[in-house]
């Protein structure tokens, strides 16, 4: 391929210090200029790296009316200080942040990869994007040689199965440097939708292709193509157990080893994340009445036998290390190998296909009633190569799918598709649809948010349904798992700062099914703590699932089983061995909590961020339709009896679902009212000066945001 | 396959072994820098070296450890990341680790120890 070099950066390539560069990596495509900034002992201090990068560089490359499209409106990829270490399982993550398409917000996205590490071990402590480019741009960063260019990009391809491929190996050079090279790109769906995602690579030197691992959430990849970037491309080959410079390698290497024997002592019995990865949980779910059927109507089908997790380890080649950052032995990035789409322009060509995860699994599988799990495969290939988050695909799928079977929709307004449940061919024509920017397609590609608007004003649907089936808050779609028996989830995913996704807190299994936190304070408690303790994760360059989706045989005995204090430990001793600085479990969530409320005033300051965000639509708390309360009418009217006070007795349906959902709305309120205390916020959601200040987050520009909602 | 074959029985736990393969490989005369460890708490005692079953081989994410033509299991130091996965995997604890040192480490079945043995409890084999 030929290039120009559009622009080029030379540096000195330094060492790490203790998982610093102290330095970060400023490019701007639009006027070409590139350019180091440095990294102050305050960033450090109360920014943490990783995330807190990420949301630091872009308060300050943004304005408060910066729209997603905008010039101004960056990309920012930190990688935090423990990030690249490969002694500790799970330490190769990226985290993503830009103005979101789908909620006018910052949206953070936690992917694996090598594009991460590598760029840090390039050394930078974060790279920040900014600009838009005439013409398609690919960024190189040759951490080998210390040069950073903008490069012409007039390479055919887009889609990701075949850009990031090429690009592994005209980088490289050479077979023995593939695995050396990282390729963020997103696909072609990213140019006309604003579901979509970026892809970071790694190449997989046993099935010799390059992997893909999506930065999912709130439209990066739409960002991405509008500011003209084909790729960001990374080289380096120099990585070494010692590369964060640690403080102290031996302890890191200790508590590593310690946690690979527990993995391979326990995952066979315990998640199987190295046979099956995050797809075991698809039986589990459909068991507890938590998988999602029919656009979040249902928690269980016996069709779900379907996508049982058998059926996908089946399909995932196994035996394989299948860490998307080295040194990880959980080994959950499964792929299907050798998969023949059979629709689309990739139809009969064998691919690897990465996942399907369970996310995947059930808002592309159960969600839409699609129970052939290479149907599931296919959608997933398609979502990753097109660029297409899978979990925001699954949701617009499911509600346009219920929009049909409702009559909101029919052949006529999706342009012949018959959009029933289940109809595979559909699912996937829409995602063609997507790539090629025409069609229905691009109506499902906006999300729901904007589709509900659509069809109330279009179609004349009724706008109060559409709001009440329609699975988004703050603009993003739902993750996939049912919240309706669960009060703490409904707050988990409500008042999550980017909008309803999992990551900040899963507590259906505390909340629902063990009772352990029966009160609103306890709710309150864990809505404060677990979504502080999974916010280090995005600042220290993480994975969670190390965390507990392994846990030491004898970690129920201990008296706080769901925090896993065992792994909490690790996690203080690896944080102090490689950056030597002190640490415990408290100022572990004091650094949380200073880039989590920094976030929240961020979305404030973007016009987010205050109690009327936080609002679910229904069906992520109780029935909306007759034929949900009928399904489980036991389980509704011993409420009734049981909590609400009122015999079900002689009452009809409409007046049982009216009580119930008067009583589980105020319930949803209760639980805010006691979740912004807990977190130091007024009952508007907004951060108090006191609060600020005793984080030491009072910094004048967040004070300045504040003090216009108080 | 070519590997170090133990015989307990004839074993006097003089310990010579691990002085020569430390010395050999790290200059140093430490028995946890050894590839053969002798654990004499029983009779006979315990004498722990890689049996080169290749479980190691499809844990490593970076490939470094490849089996050579003998059918010994070799780490490449170039390719090694120092992750330890491999010795979290290895069914006889046989994979050794320095904490603190970059790589892991193991027997290459080099024979250097069969000769210093006194006892002749140590042999290279074909099997």
């Amino acid at each position: 391929m030929e290039r120009k070099i559009l622009a080029e950066y030379k540096y000195d390539l330094k060492p790490i210090v203790r998982g610093y560069n102290k330095r970060t990596l400023y490019v701007n495509v639009g006027d070409k200029q590139i350019k180091e900034k440095p990294v102050s002992d305050m960033m450090i201090d109360k920014f943490t790296g990783g995330k807190g990068f990420d949301l630091y560089l872009m308060w300050h490359g943004v304005k408060d009316d910066t729209k997603w499209n905008d010039p101004e409106n960056e990309i920012c990829i930190s990688f935090g200080p423990l990030c690249g270490n490969t002694s500790y399982p799970g330490s190769g993550k990226s985290i993503v942040t830009t103005i979101s398409p789908l909620t006018g917000i910052p949206v953070d996205c936690n992917v694996g990869g090598h594009f991460g590490p590598y760029t840090k071990f390039s050394g930078w402590d974060a790279l920040e994007l900014q600009g838009k480019a005439n013409e398609d741009v690919i960024v190189f960063i040759d951490g080998d040689k210390g040069i950073v260019q903008i490069l012409s990009a007039p390479d055919q391809v887009i889609n990701s199965h075949i850009l990031a491929e090429e690009l592994h190996k005209e980088f490289a050079g050479s077979d023995e440097h593939l695995q050396h090279v990282s390729v963020v790109s997103s696909g072609s769906a990213s140019d006309h939708t604003l579901i979509t995602c970026l892809n970071f690579s790694f190449w997989d030197k046993r099935r010799k292709v390059a992997r893909l691992k999506q930065a999912g959430r709130g439209g990066t990849g739409t960002v991405f193509r509008n500011k003209g970037i084909k790729a960001l491309v990374v080289k380096y080959s120099g990585l070494k157990v010692d590369k964060n410079d640690p403080a102290d390698l031996a302890t890191l290497q200790k508590t590593g080893l310690k946690l690979h024997k527990e993995i391979e002592a326990g995952d066979a019995d315990q998640c199987r994340m190295h046979q099956v990865g995050t797809a075991h949980l698809m039986e589990i779910m459909n068991d507890y009445d938590l998988l999602p059927i029919r656009n979040f109507k249902y928690g269980q089908m016996p069709e779900a036998i379907g996508l049982h997790s058998r059926e996908f380890t089946r399909l995932f080649t196994q035996g394989m290390a299948d860490g998307c950052w080295y040194g990880c032995s959980l080994s959950c990035c499964k792929a299907v190998d050798n998969f023949k789409p059979r629709t689309g322009p990739y139809k009969g060509q064998p691919v690897c296909v990465d996942g399907p995860e369970y996310e995947t699994a059930a808002g592309c599988g159960s969600n839409i009633c699609v129970w052939d799990p290479k149907d599931v495969v296919e959608i997933n290939f398609y979502c990753d190569t097109y660029g297409v988050d899978t979990i925001s695909f699954g949701t617009s799928t499911a509600f346009v799918m219920e929009c049909y079977e409702n009559g909101i929709l029919n052949k006529e307004r999706t342009g012949g598709l018959e959009l029933n449940w289940g109809n595979a061919d559909a699912a996937l024509e829409l995602l063609h649809q997507m790539a090629r920017g025409e069609g229905f397609g691009l109506i499902v590609g906006q999300g729901v948010r904007r589709m509900k608007k659509i069809f109330a004003e279009q179609y004349g649907a009724d706008p109060n349904f559409l709001q009440d089936i329609g699975m988004e808050a703050k603009g993003l779609e739902y993750s996939q798992y049912m919240s309706k028996e669960s009060l703490a989830q409904q707050g988990g995913y409500t008042l999550a700062l980017k909008g309803p996704q999992h990551d900040e807190a899963w507590l259906i299994f505390m909340d629902m099914v063990n009772n352990h936190i029966p009160t609103f304070k306890d709710k309150a408690e864990a809505l404060h703590y677990f979504p502080m303790f999974r916010t280090w994760f995005g600042l220290q360059g993480l994975c969670k699932l190390p965390w507990n989706d392994i846990e030491p045989a004898d970690n129920a005995q201990t008296d706080e089983p769901a925090k896993v204090p065992e792994h909490v430990q690790n996690y203080v001793d690896i944080y102090k061995a490689i950056t030597g600085k002190p640490m415990d479990k408290h100022e572990l969530i004091r650094q949380s909590e200073r880039v989590y409320n920094f976030q929240k005033v961020f979305c404030m300051r973007m016009g987010g961020g205050r109690r009327i965000d936080d609002v679910p639509p229904y069906r992520a708390v109780g029935p909306v339709t007759e034929e949900e309360y009928l399904s489980r009418q036991e389980r509704y009217d011993n409420l009734l009896r049981d909590k609400i006070g009122v015999d079900p007795t002689g009452k009809s349906t409409s007046e049982k679902m009216e009580i119930t959902r008067s009583y589980r709305e105020d319930q949803y309120q209760q639980l805010i009212d006691a979740v912004y205390d807990r977190k130091g916020w007024t009952r508007e959601g907004v951060p108090t000066p006191e609060h600020l200040k005793s984080i030491g987050m009072d910094l004048p520009e967040v004070m300045e945001v504040i003090n216009r909602y108080l | 396959m070519k590997v170090l074959k133990t015989y307990e029985d004839k074993c006097i736990s003089c310990h010579v072994c691990e002085s020569t393969c430390s010395n050999l490989y790290f200059k140093e005369d430490n028995a946890d820098l050894s590839c053969i460890q002798i654990h004499d708490d029983n009779t006979p005692p315990e004498m722990n070296v890689c049996n080169q079953c290749q479980t190691c081989v499809a844990a490593c994410p970076t490939c470094a450890i490849t089996v050579n033509s003998q059918g010994v299991v070799m780490i490449s130091r170039n390719l090694c990341i120092g992750c330890l996965m491999c010795v979290a995997v290895c069914p006889t604890n046989s994979m050794r680790t320095a904490f603190g040192k970059h790589n892991p480490f193991k027997c290459i079945a080099c024979g250097a120890c069969v000769k210093t043995c006194p006892a002749e409890a140590l042999a290279i084999v074909q099997e």
